[in-house]
């Protein structure tokens, strides 16, 4: 049978897919995502909790404070160091990351995350820029 | 305990204990030199068998027959599963390529009280080749957003679909659910998980299973675990790892610090899987395009199947045979089929001429 030409056709086209990263991203360089810090966060220094924990669990983090105020009605956090927080992502993060675009949105459109946060919160809640 | 499963198990331990040991002194090796090695032996190692598989002969028309072959007008052929156009062989591969059609039609046979036979449909096999399929199809693609800036839309859709359902378990003890938790992966694991243990718990399964089939088995389960490890446990940092999978696919390589080993026992597992792809039976992704019991026509009635690759025989035809040596026969008194046209006396005269 003369199937060859089709069969290398195929394996053409099977590389070419597997290889589409490669080249759909010729010529780009794609850092990693510089988030910026306000003043305001810069002159707090440090968060809620470590910076390594907040970069890995802050979405974890963001659900338990909301069951805990939602559904048991705790609205005081204590972190490890003994410092207490309100248990706001409006009042509490986005008072010192008032820069939703410079802050949360890079590294969540870099790594293409959606998060629901923003269906119900206004994501700059003093009006300030 | 079975030498074959236990070794495949053993393999994947010491796989990811290697991964977890070596990751931190040497990270580029794992997270560099290793994933280009991987990705260089899959293609090439893909490419070769396939070109292999071309070059290999079809000396006969053995395309299986699921139904009525097209015959006299006014009986129905059966178009698909007996095709005789090209068309009729199309939808056969797509059906069996996207459905799995054949595995489908496995049945079991069972001896019934008195003797009587029956046919039973083995419909759980099927089902969870399918899920595993597909949904090892969605993981792929939807971790596309690792290695694409930006990320096309069409991934960010899938991405939705998968993650549709929202399931979130949040208790003191128990917290699950964030980042969105996607269906595929579990899905895989618990597909993966039951064609393994398929394999293990049916005592004919586990008499025809070796090594070359747990192994990828377990290897991907151990893919998929490891991956929703990273993704609701114990967290990582993602933004540091797209990094790392950007530098790959732009070939400026880079390693960001502190990802977690878990990540690259994950990355080790894929760069295994990729390497031992071409030679192992996951080749049925290539294979089944190329098989002939489902890509021919089923047309052996109405055209000869010449083998293509017969080469060209020297015959010696016994007329050839004869009139080399007819007159010897007739001499020895042998029968011949064509008697000399003269008497043997004439045949000297025609000799001297």
């Amino acid at each position: 049978m003369n199937d060859k030409k089709w069969i290398v056709l195929g394996l053409i086209l099977f590389v070419g897919l597997f290889s589409f990263p490669f080249w759909f991203n010729v010529g780009k360089a794609a850092p990693a995502p510089e988030v910026v810090l306000t003043e305001q966060a810069k002159a707090a220094k440090e968060c809620v909790m470590p910076t390594d924990f907040m970069k890995t669990e802050h979405m974890q983090l963001l659900d338990v404070w909301r069951l805990k105020v939602v559904r048991d009605g705790v609205s005081q956090f204590v972190n490890a160091d003994g410092k207490e927080f309100d248990m706001s992502l409006s009042n509490t993060c986005l008072d010192c990351h008032s820069n939703k675009a410079e802050f949360c949105d890079r590294c969540h459109n870099y790594a293409s995350v959606n998060p629901y946060c923003w269906d119900c919160h206004i994501d700059n809640p003093k009006g300030d820029k | 305990m079975n030498k074959f499963y236990m070794s495949s198990l053993l393999a994947i331990f010491a796989l990811a204990l290697i991964a977890w040991v070596g990751a931190p002194a040497l990270p580029w090796l794992f997270g560099i030199v290793l994933p280009y090695l991987a990705v260089a032996v899959f293609v090439v190692g893909f490419v070769r068998r396939v070109m292999g598989w071309s070059r290999s002969a079809v000396p006969f028309a053995i395309p299986t027959t699921g139904g009525q072959q097209r015959s006299l007008p006014w009986i129905k052929q059966a178009k698909f599963d007996n095709p005789s156009s090209k068309t009729g062989v199309f939808v056969r591969m797509a059906l069996e390529i996207l459905t799995f059609r054949s595995l489908f039609r496995n049945t079991r046979m069972k001896m019934n009280e008195g003797n009587r036979l029956s046919y039973h449909l083995e419909i759980f096999l099927w089902l969870g080749a399918l899920a595993f399929h597909y949904a090892f199809l969605v993981t792929l693609l939807r971790h596309m957003r690792f290695f694409l800036e930006p990320v096309p839309g069409a991934i960010q859709m899938l991405e939705a679909v998968d993650g549709f359902f929202r399931l979130e378990i949040l208790y003191d003890s128990v917290q699950f659910g964030l980042p969105g938790v996607y269906m595929s992966g579990l899905v895989l694991l618990a597909a993966a998980a039951y064609l393994f243990l398929r394999r293990l718990f049916i005592a004919n399964m586990r008499y025809i299973s070796l090594p070359s089939d747990y192994f990828p088995l377990l290897l991907i389960m151990g893919i998929a675990f490891t991956g929703i490890l990273m993704r609701y446990f114990t967290k990582v940092d993602i933004a540091a790892i797209k990094q790392l999978a950007m530098g790959l696919v732009t070939f400026q390589p880079s390693i960001p610090a502190a990802i977690s080993p878990v990540f690259y026992i994950h990355l080790f597992f894929v760069s295994v899987l990729l390497a031992y792809f071409p030679f192992s039976k996951l080749m049925h992704l290539g294979g089944i395009f190329l098989s002939p019991t489902r890509n021919m026509l089923a047309n052996t009635r109405e055209v000869r199947h010449v083998n293509p690759w017969n080469y060209p025989v020297k015959v010696h035809t016994y007329e050839a045979y004869e009139n080399e040596f007819r007159e010897k026969m007739v001499e020895a008194g042998l029968p011949v089929d064509k008697m000399p046209e003269s008497a043997p006396e004439e045949m000297t005269e025609e000799e001297k001429e």
